[in-house]
């Protein structure tokens, strides 16, 4: 993988770090940047955001594997995110993961042998007034039935 | 009659624009502030307001901003807490895509009245749509001149900028919140030095959540009189309640501080889900004590809530019915707090783990009537000995779980006993 930020990206980036008293504080921002650019965050990206904020691999890796949302191994296209946390379990969640589980034959964690779906249980994603609620990669699909879910997915294979 | 004030025009097409909010009276309160009053009058002014923050704590917000000391050369921060984590709490969503500029512009005043140059929304990675509004009605807000250098000609400086999470319940708490805008594991500080003293970057900071922000330039805009009349004086204003679980009608509610529980759940909730029976209520997001449902006549604010030994929290309501399995209920708030513990210290880190653990056996029928106890015995070592308050949130309900539903978790036990 070349690992290094399009023009654009470095633009974003500087902007960023200039928001900041110092260049560590751009760190969390940073590894956004890069996941969105890079798709997930192998050693190589983070040594390389760590190059540029003048931060040890080490340290940007101990803040990157904290965090959730940061993505140290690939992920499928169509990243779901099943909140199973209590409003949500008490609205149906169980189900949309027993149906993944049935349907597409993955559970939490896994994903389909084309690359194309993986699933991951999350917690409260601050949307229990319409569970259950699934994130599927930036986008929120909020009181959602397993129906729904496939229509949703098949959609996308569009 | 109650005027809704803080999701008033969220229906209006377009409603989190700039030019919508000045048509309901918007920034109008900001130019007042720079205008016409000192820093120390808008801090006096949100005092007599009685003001209590809405994050979680009902800290009084005017009281806080006072902490911060008038003699540093250093930088002053406002943090505006956007995380909303708390399992049941989806009030700030609604305030940032429908009604932005309030707490935009709550977070301009309360950066005056502190004499911070720089503001940051810390909000959580997972509200991607969320943050773009955000950074949209800021961008609206420099155009205007409302952000900027010498803001309406006043000589007040103030930027702003959004700073997004990126998945961890406990930066919601103040100082892991801190700790993660400096780029750094989300770890909470040991309290004091409190933020207002040295918070991020070691500076004078100040951190209030998004719904506490929106209130401010209400107040200052019709004054601490007309805020204190709504619900109870020592906690009064509007208030943003969360219904979700088994009820007909979930939703944010808009009401006056202090609306009856059972009033929000049949009323304006339209009622249990498929007209079953209630079981039980945790009334401010799941870290605080639950109630039967023979406890819900009672007004949601924060001195009634804890007369009765719960909290009014994040005012996240969770309703469960008649057929909820309370271990199993336990067991998944269990589950989220040892997922969600930053793993500092020894208490919440192992305690946390146990309690699952033990909640696990529990249901799968291979707990004892010792396992009960312990349990308890588990979440009172857990409560009051922690670096941060997330230790207290996982014990008070396993605490509470235990002691008003302990026949449910005697009836696991002696099932399998059988
Ligand atoms: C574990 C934990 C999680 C918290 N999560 C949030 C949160 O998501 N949003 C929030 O505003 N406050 C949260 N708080 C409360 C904050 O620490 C802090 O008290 C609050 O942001 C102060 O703002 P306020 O005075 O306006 O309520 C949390 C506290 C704890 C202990
Ligand atoms: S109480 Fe838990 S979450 Fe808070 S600092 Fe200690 S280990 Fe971390
Ligand atoms: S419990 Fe699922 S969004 Fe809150």
């Amino acid at each position: 993988m070349n690992i290094a930020f399009s023009n654009d990206a470095m633009k974003e980036f500087r902007e960023i770090v200039a928001r900041y008293p110092n260049k560590r504080a751009a760190l969390l921002p940073a590894l956004h940047l890069a996941q969105r650019e890079f798709a997930w965050l192998p050693y190589e990206a983070l040594e390389y955001v760590g190059r540029l904020l003048e931060l040890p691999y080490s340290e940007v890796y101990d803040t990157a594997s904290f965090y959730t949302m940061f993505k140290l191994k690939p992920t499928g296209k169509y990243h779901l995110q099943v909140c199973h946390t209590l409003s949500c379990a008490l609205r149906g969640a169980g189900a949309i993961c027993d149906h993944v589980k049935e349907k597409y034959g993955i559970g939490n964690g896994e994903t389909t042998p084309d690359g194309k779906l993986s699933l991951v249980k999350v917690e409260c994603l601050g949307s229990c007034g319409t569970a259950p609620v699934v994130q599927i990669n930036d986008d929120y699909y909020e009181d959602l039935s397993p129906e729904q879910l496939d229509r949703i997915l098949e959609g996308f294979k569009s | 009659m109650f005027e809704k004030v803080l999701t008033g025009h969220i229906n209006i097409p377009d409603s989190q624009k700039l030019a919508n909010y000045e048509k309901t009276g918007g920034y109008r309160a900001w130019r007042k502030a720079l205008k016409e009053m000192t820093s120390d009058q808008v801090i006096e002014v949100v005092k007599q307001s009685n003001l209590r923050g809405r994050g979680g704590a009902g800290f009084p917000a005017g009281m806080k901003w006072g902490f911060v000391p008038k003699t540093t050369d250093k930088p002053h921060y406002l943090l505006n807490n956007a995380d909303e984590s708390e399992p049941g709490t989806f009030k700030d969503r609604l305030i940032i895509n429908g009604n932005p500029h309030s707490t935009i512009e709550g977070s301009m005043i309360a950066s005056y009245a502190i004499r911070a140059n720089t503001c940051y929304i810390y909000i959580r990675g997972e509200f991607v749509k969320e943050a773009k509004v955000l950074e949209s009605a800021i961008r609206e807000a420099y155009d205007k001149g409302y952000l900027g250098k010498n803001i309406l000609g006043s000589g007040f400086n103030l930027d702003m900028y959004v700073h997004r999470g990126a998945g961890a319940y406990i930066c919601g708490e103040e100082t892991g919140l801190i700790e993660s805008l400096e780029g750094k594991r989300g770890w909470p500080r040991i309290k004091p030095p409190f933020p207002a003293i040295e918070g991020v970057f070691r500076c004078p900071t100040i951190v209030n959540n998004v719904e506490t922000l929106a209130c401010v330039p209400y107040i200052i805009e019709r004054g601490a009189e007309w805020f204190k009349s709504i619900g109870p004086a020592s906690g009064p204003g509007p208030k943003l309640y969360c219904l979700s679980g088994h009820v007909k009608k979930p939703g944010v509610y808009e009401l006056p501080m202090g609306v009856n529980l059972k009033e929000l759940i049949y009323e304006y909730g339209g009622g249990i889900l498929n007209d079953k029976k209630l079981k039980a209520v945790i009334p401010g997001g799941s870290s605080v004590p639950v109630l039967t449902a023979e406890e819900i006549d009672v007004a949601m604010d924060f001195d009634s809530l804890a007369k009765i030994g719960t909290m009014l929290g994040s005012a996240g309501v969770i309703v469960m019915d008649e057929d909820t399995d309370m271990v199993n209920a336990l067991l998944n708030i269990a589950h989220f707090y040892r997922h969600e513990s930053c793993g500092q210290c020894t208490p919440c880190r192992e305690g946390t783990h146990w309690a699952e653990k033990l909640l696990k056996k529990i249901k799968s029928g291979q707990g004892t009537m010792a396992d009960i106890d312990l349990l308890a015995e588990v979440a009172d070592h857990i409560n009051f000995r922690t670096i941060c308050p997330l230790g207290d949130a996982a014990a008070m309900p396993i605490q509470s779980f235990v002691k008003k539903f302990r026949h449910e978790f005697e009836a696991k036990v002696r099932k399998s006993a059988a």
